[in-house]
């Protein structure tokens, strides 16, 4: 920022004060105000441009003042000026938004994941360490957050203003935002597309600790399994670890160390094995078969929840060895049934 | 794009075109105006219609391509003999409202009249063939939604002849995706035959006023724009019969 | 009565004057010579009327929420009551009338007349256009009385296929019909302009007015299937399960966006285009002097259509499009506003060296340059990617659209109404409350939604029946000025239909202005022209106007 960050913690302030402008409470916030600023710097001088022409033309050639108008036909050069200006000012926004844009939506690398699913009228996020929580969002200052969303029915948006920051929930895919967060306080998570009844009623609120507070909380909080362990046991009632044992011979291609790479299909094409790519080889195998395994595997599609499905893909992501997976095979129960989202509709 | 029509009301011609025209709007100035306006209407009216059919075109563009072991499936189910025949069918009946514009315009009303005959009967073959097809889907119940099965795209009948399955066999999560398929041709094939039976039912009236002489003492207009029309629908349906009946077919499959 | 200085009004004697004898609205007497009408003058007075009866509906709707939204808690209707408001608020007032408002009002009853014609290409055709509007204006107001919609005017699936049980399929058919009324004003428009203008009446000597308006025409024409098949496959999925949008078939919801606004953009430009062309007429008449720019304009209308079609998914920059298809629809984003910005800055200087009047319609042309600058202006901060990450779905695109909509397009509307009332009535409407609704409807428009822009900014999400007590203020200003709004319009309601029998008598040509509608009388005779008019000047040739006045004045007797 070119301005003195002095005048600019004022004038951000002042209008946050005046319940005229949110907090900025993310590290991008500042990116973002910094562009709505210069936006409307342009929009102000182009007003005023526009309005001193009409005003000043208004008056000085009023009827009383100039009974007889002058015919003109027009200006070229006039048209190249007002032609080339504005468009030389839409391309400056076009970049420094393209560029907001790809930081916002560029997740860095060392991102702690969070899975977030939005169901009508409720978000439910979940930590990997297992804690779960409804319309509410703990994070840590000073790292950078990743929300990997998802939609159990129709499209919402998640939105935390103050962040700057927002990103459709849709269903049948992942989709991806980051933020990280800067001051602790609490902030306000929005519905921001429309969903039904209560759609005003999906909010929430992101609560930002500070790191030591917020190592707090994981171990006040933790109810239990963390995702990747729920996954285990799923990985193993929904019998996975038949085909995906990790032997020499096993019928499914072993899945240790596997997020992250990229893997060749049979089809011919190489992908890089995401959160996307593990949940669509869940429900759809069959387009998603590794070289060198036949299409056998079932699809699950219906038979296990959104966040049945996060477990499993929390857990692929950091399997290692198949040690535990081998064991499983000799004592899983498999009357053990996955958790299915009510009222699914199965195809 | 200069409008160079000069209208006075000197101009004995025009008044000879008033006389020979008694289907002469008045709003325009001279028959030739209200003619080629009424053909640039019905261009412009078919544009409106390509746009109309281009958003399930562009539905069908992307699912093939995501689903396109499914869609070859599907495809494999519809009748090439049944779809061959409709599209000569309807190929007939397009040559024969040719035909019938010709009639028009050199004022034979007996031909006229039959031209147009036949060109509503073979429209009316292929609506019947294409009852017979939906029919038949109805009673495989590929019809999407509630009732659709894919056990025939899971396990396909074996043939009798060679012992091996009539189609390759698709996973379920593959097969599931035939429902898009059938959305997009009972959609698309339903669309197209609510545009013939439209067409046929403004082809009767043209055959009543054709009866009547209404066509052939000059005034052609509505011949020959319902022609457009009638040629238009012809054209979908010869883009819907490779892009629906014929994927991925080899001869002899 | 003369002009004086400070007005160009010209009336003839009041005292002596009378309407024409035979005129379009005497012609023929009865109500079914109206309903079955093939005049294009009558046709374009049965949808004004039409429209501002959905209007009114309309704006009802928008009252009722303005008023729930006076306080954060949901207290004044249920949710669900809510939700259907606004979607039957945003139907109404996009499909039954910004969308037909002045091509189907005012380019109806005058675009023939402008291009030296006696009626449009298709008469009958136009009125089967009314036909429809009606038919699907009664399916979406039977959809209302039955219970109403709540998918919004945007029936987003799959909550409009699979999560809702109000009547969206019979507002989805509604819409539908009236697309098809759109679709053929549409085409009437083109095949008029090409094929039927007077002898001399080349492109480029055509009234600004009808070049935005076949702009708007091209846009209908091609756009507004697409929005048809979108609404048919929805219908279809809804009731038989056809399902291309469902995911759990193997369909893509995103698909439903791509289509819904691949029309529902260009929609946009079909609502502006013909206001931005009454703009034209207006400031060109009271400056005195053509449009700064004539080709400019013209071609920038033509270019605003064409680039129109190019940008829909900028509606859709967070739903998951590619990062960088993001970046293209951004980029032709920024290049769609160029001509608007080439079109404004032309008309400001129309404003050079005339002779500037302010009477009523031009204060509503005023209103439109102020105000649609703001709308143009936050359009580009939505457009650029990152500020639109923040700012979409929020009550700052509420803002921006009712800026370049209402403080846009309503303005316009108005404006041309006023300016053509004395051509379509024979009467004119009272000067000085007509300015008073002007001026209150300025204010109250300001007061209404500019507050929304820092709410949006602030994050108050749009189509949300509560919120957090902080933005109650702000939210309080608004049903304020909504309130002053609601006056400034019904005010042209009451004093317009006064005219009818009590407004002055207005002569051909009250205003002095060019154009081939002001030279004939007041109302129009049904065939509008007794002989053929041969155009031999340009638009806007107020040297001819003087000329031919001398003429006038000095072979009278």
């Amino acid at each position: 920022m070119h301005i003195s960050p002095v005048l600019w913690q004022f004038l951000v302030k002042w209008l946050n004060a005046s319940a005229l402008f949110p907090r900025e409470a993310s590290t991008i916030a500042p990116y973002t105000d910094a562009l709505y600023f210069f936006l409307l710097l342009i929009t102000v001088v182009g007003l005023i441009v526009v309005g001193t022409l009409i005003f000043g033309f208004a008056l000085r050639y009023r009827k009383e003042r100039h009974p007889v108008a002058v015919p003109i036909e027009g200006s070229t050069l006039l048209e190249a000026t007002w032609t080339i200006i504005p468009l030389a000012l839409f391309l400056i926004v076009f970049v420094w938004g393209a560029l907001l844009y790809f930081r916002i939506y560029t997740p860095p690398v060392n991102s702690m994941n969070i899975y977030v699913v939005g169901k009508q009228w409720m978000w439910k996020a979940e930590h990997p360490g297992g804690q779960h929580e409804i319309n509410a969002l703990h994070v840590p200052t000073g790292r950078p957050i990743q929300l990997t969303m998802i939609s159990q029915d129709v499209f919402h948006s998640f939105s935390i203003p103050d962040f700057r920051v927002k990103r459709e929930v849709i269903p049948g895919r992942y989709s991806t935002v980051w933020f990280q967060a800067t001051t602790p306080g609490t902030y306000h998570i929005f519905c921001t597309q429309y969903c039904g009844t209560n759609h005003s009623a999906m909010i929430g609120e992101v609560t930002v600790l500070s790191p030591d507070d917020y190592e707090k909380w994981t171990r006040e909080s933790t109810s239990g399994m963390s995702l990747a362990q729920n996954g285990e046991r799923l990985f193993a009632s929904m019998g996975c670890n038949a085909c995906h044992s990790g032997a020499a011979t096993a019928r499914g291609p072993n899945l240790a160390g596997v997020y992250g790479s990229r893997l060749k299909l049979t089809s011919g094409s190489e992908v890089l094995v995401n959160e996307a790519y593990l949940r669509d080889a869940i429900l759809n195998p069959s387009q998603h078969i590794t070289a060198g395994y036949a299409p056998i595997m079932p699809t699950y599609q219906g038979q296990i929840s959104e966040d049945g499905l996060i477990d499993l893909v929390e857990y692929i992501k950091g399997l290692q060895t198949n040690y535990r997976v081998q064991q499983t095979l000799t004592t899983s129960e498999s009357n053990q049934a996955a958790p299915t989202t009510p009222g699914a509709v199965k195809p | 794009m200069d409008n160079t029509i000069v209208a006075t009301h000197h101009d004995t011609a025009a008044e000879d075109h008033h006389a020979a025209l008694p289907q002469h709007r008045h709003h325009f100035e001279t028959p030739e105006q209200q003619r080629e306006a009424g053909t640039f209407g019905m261009w412009l009216f078919l544009l409106t219609e390509i746009m109309f059919f281009g958003g399930l075109f562009f539905a069908y563009l992307l699912y093939r391509n995501w689903y396109h072991d499914a869609f070859v499936v599907a495809s494999n189910q519809l009748s090439i003999p049944l779809g061959a025949t409709n599209t000569a069918v309807l190929i007939g009946s397009g040559f024969f409202m040719a035909l019938g514009v010709w009639a028009a315009e050199v004022r034979k009303k007996g031909l006229l009249v039959l031209f147009l005959i036949l060109t509503t009967l073979l429209g009316l073959v292929f609506l019947g063939v294409k009852y017979f097809e939906y029919k038949e889907k109805w009673e495989k119940h590929h019809i999407p939604g509630e009732h659709f099965d894919i056990s025939e795209f899971v396990n396909p009948p074996i043939n009798p002849k060679t012992g091996r399955p009539t189609e390759q066999p698709l996973p379920p999560d593959v097969a599931q995706k035939t429902q898009v398929f059938f959305s997009l041709y009972f959609a698309m094939t339903g669309m197209h035959a609510l545009h013939m039976i439209i067409g046929i039912g403004l082809l009767i009236w043209l055959i009543r006023r054709s009866q009547r002489g209404d066509f052939s003492a000059g005034y052609v207009a509505p011949i020959e724009n319902f022609g457009l029309y009638w040629h238009f629908v012809d054209i979908v349906w010869l883009f819907l019969f490779p892009l629906l009946y014929l994927i991925n077919r080899h001869p002899g499959s | 009565m003369s002009a004086t200085n400070s007005t160009i009004l010209n009336l003839p004697d009041q005292k002596t004057a009378t309407l024409p004898k035979r005129n379009y609205i005497n012609a023929e007497d009865g109500l079914l010579s109206w309903l079955f009408t093939g005049d294009h003058k009558r046709i374009g007075m049965l949808y004004l009327i039409s429209i501002t009866f959905f209007f009114f509906i309309g704006g009802a709707f928008a009252g009722l929420i303005r008023l729930e939204l006076l306080t954060p808690q949901p207290d004044l209707v249920a949710s669900d009551t809510y939700n259907k408001l606004f979607s039957m608020h945003g139907i109404i007032m996009v499909f039954l009338f910004l969308v037909p408002s002045v091509p189907a009002t005012i380019g109806n009853f005058l675009i023939p007349i402008m291009i030296g014609a006696k009626d449009l290409a298709f008469p009958k055709i136009n009125l089967l256009s009314w036909y429809l509007y009606w038919i699907g204006g009664l399916f979406t107001l039977t959809a209302m009385v039955l219970g109403g919609v709540d998918t919004g005017w945007t029936f987003t699936t799959p909550l409009s296929t699979h999560y809702l049980n109000t009547h969206v399929v019979t507002a989805g058919l509604g819409v539908f019909i009236i697309g098809f009324s759109s679709i053929f004003t549409g085409l009437n428009f083109i095949v008029t302009i090409h094929r039927m203008r007077a002898p001399g009446m080349t492109w480029f000597r055509m009234p600004l007015f009808v070049w935005s308006n076949y702009a708007a025409s091209i846009l209908m024409v091609l756009g507004t299937p697409v929005l048809a098949i979108t609404l048919v496959l929805v219908v279809l999925e809804r009731t038989i399960g056809i399902g291309v949008f469902d995911p759990t078939k193997g369909g893509d919801p995103l698909l439903f966006q791509h289509l819904f606004w691949f029309y529902s953009h260009p929609a946009v430009y079909i609502m502006i285009l013909p206001g931005m062309g009454v703009i034209s007429e207006v400031i060109s008449t009271f400056s005195r002097k053509r449009v700064f720019g004539y080709t400019a304009v013209a071609f920038s209308s033509v270019a605003i259509a064409l680039f129109g079609f190019f940008v829909w998914a900028h509606h859709m920059f967070i739903m998951g499009v590619s990062n960088y298809s993001a970046l293209v629809f951004s980029l032709l984003t920024m290049l769609v506003a160029v001509p608007s910005a080439i079109k404004t800055f032309n008309w400001a200087f129309t404003l050079q060296k005339g002779s500037i009047t302010f009477e009523t319609p031009m204060l509503y042309a005023f209103g439109f340059l102020g105000l649609f600058t703001i709308g143009g202006m936050t359009g580009v901060f939505l457009g650029a990617l990152g500020m639109d990450i923040h700012l979409t779905e929020t009550y700052f695109i509420v803002a921006h659209f009712h800026f370049v909509m209402v403080g846009g397009m309503l303005m316009a509307f108005l404006a041309g109404v006023h300016f053509w009332w004395p051509k379509m009535t024979g009467r004119m409407y009272p000067e000085s409350l007509s300015k008073l609704a002007a001026v209150t409807t300025f204010i109250g428009f300001n007061l209404t939604f500019l507050p929304q822009f820092i709410l949006g900014y602030l994050g108050m999400p749009r189509r949300y029946h509560s919120y957090p007590p902080e933005f109650q203020v702000l939210n309080v200003l608004s049903t304020a000025g909504a309130t002053v709004l609601g006056v400034g319009y019904m005010l042209p309601l009451l004093y317009l239909a006064w005219s009818l029998k009590y407004g002055e008598i207005a002569g051909n040509n009250p205003w002095q202005a060019t154009g081939l509608e002001w030279q004939i009388q007041s109302p129009p005779l049904t065939e509008n022209f007794i002989e053929v008019p041969i155009m031999d000047h340009e638009a806007y040739d107020y040297e001819w106007l003087a000329h031919k006045t001398e003429q006038e004045v000095t072979t009278v007797g």
